[in-house]
Formats: C-alpha cells, structure tokens, sequence
C-alpha cells in the first residue's frame, strides 16, 4: 500500500494530514466504452510544461511575486512531441528529470509504443499539460476542464491518462 | 488533478490519475487512481527506464478496463521505488524553495522576530 506522506518533510506532511476535506457528494462514473485495443488515450500531465517556440511558458514570474496564485491556463502537446521541444519551468518540484525524458511526467513515448503493439487504440493528436499548483481551482473546474473535455472530445477520445506531479 | 479528473469524467471520459499521493483519490472522490510511492515529479518512474515507465502505464490502462464502481477506486502499484530514500527525500525539491514556501517562512521569521521585540 502506497504512502502517501512518504516524500514529504514532516511540517507539510502534517499539514497535508490535518486538511480539512469535505467528503465529496458524489463520485462521477463513465465505464470505457470500448476494448482497450480500439480505444483513443489522451494524456493529461500537470507539470507544467509547453512545447518550446510553439505555446508561451506558464506565468511563473506572476507566481514569484504572488505565491498564493498559480497560473490555472493549460497548454497543448502533440502526439509527436520531440523531447528538444519540451520547456520546463514548475516552481515546485526539481524539473531536471523531465528535461531529460518528458516521460517520467506524461508517458507520449510508452502510449506510441503501446499503440504500434495494438494494446491501446490510438494516442490521441493532442495532448494537455496543466501547472499543478493551484490554491484555487475553481478556473480548473468552471473554464479549462470542460474546455480540455470538449476538445477531447472533438478528437475522439474515449479515455485519459493523468500524471499529476 | 483530481478536479480536472472528475470534470473529464463527467463529460463521459473515462479517466485514470497516475499519483504519488494516491489519498486525494479517496479524500476528493477521484474515480480512479493508481498510487505510486515515487517521489515527486515523477509519476512514470526514473528517467531513461522505459521498461519501469512501461509497467506503470501498463498499470494504469489495466486499472482503467478493470476498476468496478462504486467509485473512488484507489489500487496501489506495488513495486518500490528504484531509487535511495535519504537521496531522494531532498531530489525531488527545486533548488530554489516555492514562491509558497519562501513566503512562509518570510512569515514565520517575521512574528519571531515580532514576539522578540515584544518581549
């Protein structure tokens, strides 16, 4: 069974343990529709990330001066992604790893292979990247999210992969 | 993560949250979640270790296709992480504290030094 403290310095693991939670009203459910094998994946990760040249950086600078805010916008990467293109910059974890290989954070190389093998239907056009820090998530829950959801949708997708970090 | 879960699979997505704190999937009602005792930033495994990278994404999609309701459904990858303990316990930190973190402790030295004068 997975700790889920385990990596954490005690002051934010006792922080975290004593958060107050409201148990939430109810669980949503969509079962996949489809064998694995004919099924489209996207994959969702939240660290921060965007394709160089392509999408601007997430507003970090905004984030230094202002700490209890975190850029709640997304951006996209494509199912081709070329780790040269992957610029990183997330203000709370060590990026050196996923500059190295992005799969660590969104697996794009594992879902091409798991597609070319025929497990999975296909890796979905686009993919999505988020920043994870967000003290408020209610630009999340009432823009982004149902904005991401759509344009899934409009590719096809039936499942998603998400790694937060 | 796990609003942005909830709200895909609202919209008939089926989702699956890949986490290292695998509690939120219970605690926020995240349909499902495969925990992974992996330091942060690195839900997937380590760097340059697709086969590692490839089980844990194997993983997932199982728990995807296999997971029944009721929800939350939390399953548990059950290899350890590869890596040193007392090395990664400070790895996965950025080299310059958070915005959050640097502010807090602003805070804390601020009311110390508050009560000093105090006194």
């Amino acid at each position: 069974m997975v700790d889920s403290f385990k990596w954490l310095p005690p002051t934010l693991k006792g922080y975290f343990e004593a958060m107050q939670i409201p148990a939430p009203e109810s669980v949503p459910w969509t079962p996949l529709a489809k064998p694995l094998s004919e099924a489209r994946i996207a994959l969702v990760t939240t660290a921060g990330i965007n394709v160089r040249g392509l999408e601007p950086p997430f507003d970090y600078e905004r984030e230094q001066t202002q700490p209890t805010w975190g850029d709640s916008t997304y951006r996209t990467l494509p199912r081709d992604l070329r780790q040269e293109q992957v610029q990183t910059g997330h203000l709370h974890i060590n990026n050196e790893d996923i500059a190295r290989d992005v799969n660590v954070a969104i697996p794009i190389s594992r879902m091409l292979e798991l597609e070319a093998q025929g497990v999975i239907g296909s890796l979905a056009p686009t993919n999505y990247s988020f920043m994870g820090y967000q003290p408020d998530t209610t630009e999340w829950r009432e823009r982004y999210a149902p904005e991401v959801a759509g344009r899934m949708k409009a590719e096809a997708v039936d499942a998603v992969l998400l790694t937060p970090v | 993560m796990n609003a942005l879960a909830r709200t895909f699979e609202a919209a008939g997505l089926a989702t699956v949250v890949v986490n290292p704190m695998p509690v939120w999937g219970t605690r926020f009602g995240t349909p499902r979640t495969l925990g992974v005792e992996f330091p942060f930033g690195h839900p997937m495994g380590l760097p340059d270790e697709p086969e590692l990278q490839m089980r844990v994404a194997r993983a997932a999609l199982d728990l995807l296709v296999h997971a029944e309701p009721p929800p939350p459904v939390v399953a548990h990858f059950d290899e350890p992480w590869p890596g040193d303990f007392d090395i990664w316990k400070r790895a996965w930190h950025p080299k310059e504290p958070s915005p959050i973190i640097r502010w807090m402790r602003e805070q804390a030295a601020l009311r110390a030094q508050q009560q000093r004068e105090g006194q």
